[in-house]
């Protein structure tokens, strides 16, 4: 087995991820997809790291966790201010906007 | 610590682990797409970081691996739960597409976007030796990455510092409610109670129902004429659609035997 079938599942997870994006309709689970394309991000990191033999991927990674952490929690609490004014966390129902 | 014994060429043990956790970790991105209810998807996400942290440490990213379990599945996963006990129990979530023909163009897409990644990998990484970690990681994981993030990478590592304290300050401004209307008294929600307009739920709302072969807070209460009382049961009961039917419960037919016999 070759270190590069690490990056084939990334691919994969980060294609998954995206189409959660655009398919799904419940705000949470748009973000939980959105969690799941950065993971698969870092795991491209982790296995270039391996394959070039130096920790610099490693430390991006670390970087790109701390990102997604602070996204989460803006995210989140953005989602429950939405749910209070017009209680959904449908993606759909905020297209004020649009009219 | 140098877990893949070969260099470029993983070792046995890896092959046989990569090959029975990587199918699981797709099948279970996948699922997180096809399962309707939000908090399966949360649970087949937390499975699918626990992989991630598992590959993670096979390939010598110790340190990653655990800071993955404790920050991945340890806490954003957590907030994800809570919030979706505090969002998300009452908004089912329909897969039902609303704007008309998205789907089609969205696997198309993501099945050309993946083939072409798919693609692409097989061509970059074709005949490349891979070098290993071991020679970075000769004085452990943990102070090699501890060595780059507080020399070459101290700045955006401060940078990153002041962006969590922003996030974490974001997060209570967006969070925090303020009032905008004074909150009712005792006083005058005994008026709007007595002087409303009906007096149904002036004596407070029904209690759930006590049947004698259930006695729950998912039964509504029946009225003196028969009806069931909906105003009985909880409403986040009501919304999440657990409230039962009175029926089921109901002993009519042993009531009235009883009532011939005399």
């Amino acid at each position: 087995m070759d270190a590069s079938n690490y990056l084939y599942i990334s691919a994969l997870l980060f294609t998954i991820g995206a189409v959660g994006v655009v398919v799904r309709r419940n705000a949470i689970v748009v973000f939980m997809c959105i969690e799941l394309m950065l993971n698969a991000a870092n795991l491209s990191f982790v296995t270039f790291s391996r394959i070039n033999g130096n920790l610099d991927g490693q430390v991006m990674a670390f970087f790109t966790m701390v990102v997604a952490a602070c996204e989460v929690v803006v995210g989140l609490a953005i989602i429950v201010t939405i749910y209070r004014s017009r209680r959904s966390a449908s993606v759909d129902d905020a297209s004020l906007l649009k009219r | 610590m140098q877990l893949a014994l070969e260099v470029g060429q993983t070792a046995k043990p890896e092959a046989v682990m990569f090959w029975i956790l990587g199918p699981m970790a797709v099948v279970a991105a996948l699922g997180m797409l096809l399962v309707k209810k939000a908090v399966h998807s949360a649970i087949l996400m937390a499975f699918v970081m626990v992989v991630l942290a598992i590959f993670y440490i096979a390939q010598d990213a110790v340190f990653l691996g655990i800071v993955q379990v404790v920050v991945y599945t340890g806490a954003v996963m957590m907030l994800f739960l809570f919030i979706l006990m505090l969002v998300g129990v009452d908004t089912s979530d329909s897969l039902t597409e609303t704007i008309a023909g998205l789907r089609p163009i969205a696997i198309t897409a993501a099945v050309g976007f993946g083939g072409l990644m798919v693609a692409l990998l097989g061509r970059a990484t074709l005949g490349r030796q891979a070098v290993g970690l071991a020679q970075a990681n000769t004085d452990g994981n943990v102070e090699g990455i501890a060595y780059a993030l507080f020399s070459t990478y101290v700045f955006p590592f401060e940078v990153v510092s002041a962006l969590l304290i922003t996030a974490a300050m974001g997060a209570m401004v967006l969070a925090h409610s303020q009032r905008t209307t004074a909150r009712p008294t005792q006083r005058q929600l005994s008026i709007d109670r007595f002087r409303g307009k009906s007096l149904g739920s002036a004596a407070g709302l029904p209690g759930p129902g006590v049947y004698a072969r259930h006695n729950a807070v998912d039964v509504p209460a029946l009225l003196p004429d028969g009806t069931p009382a909906p105003t009985s049961v909880n409403a986040s009961l009501q919304a999440r659609g657990d409230m039962l039917d009175y029926k089921s419960f109901d002993l009519a037919e042993v009531n009235t035997q009883i009532e011939e016999e005399k």
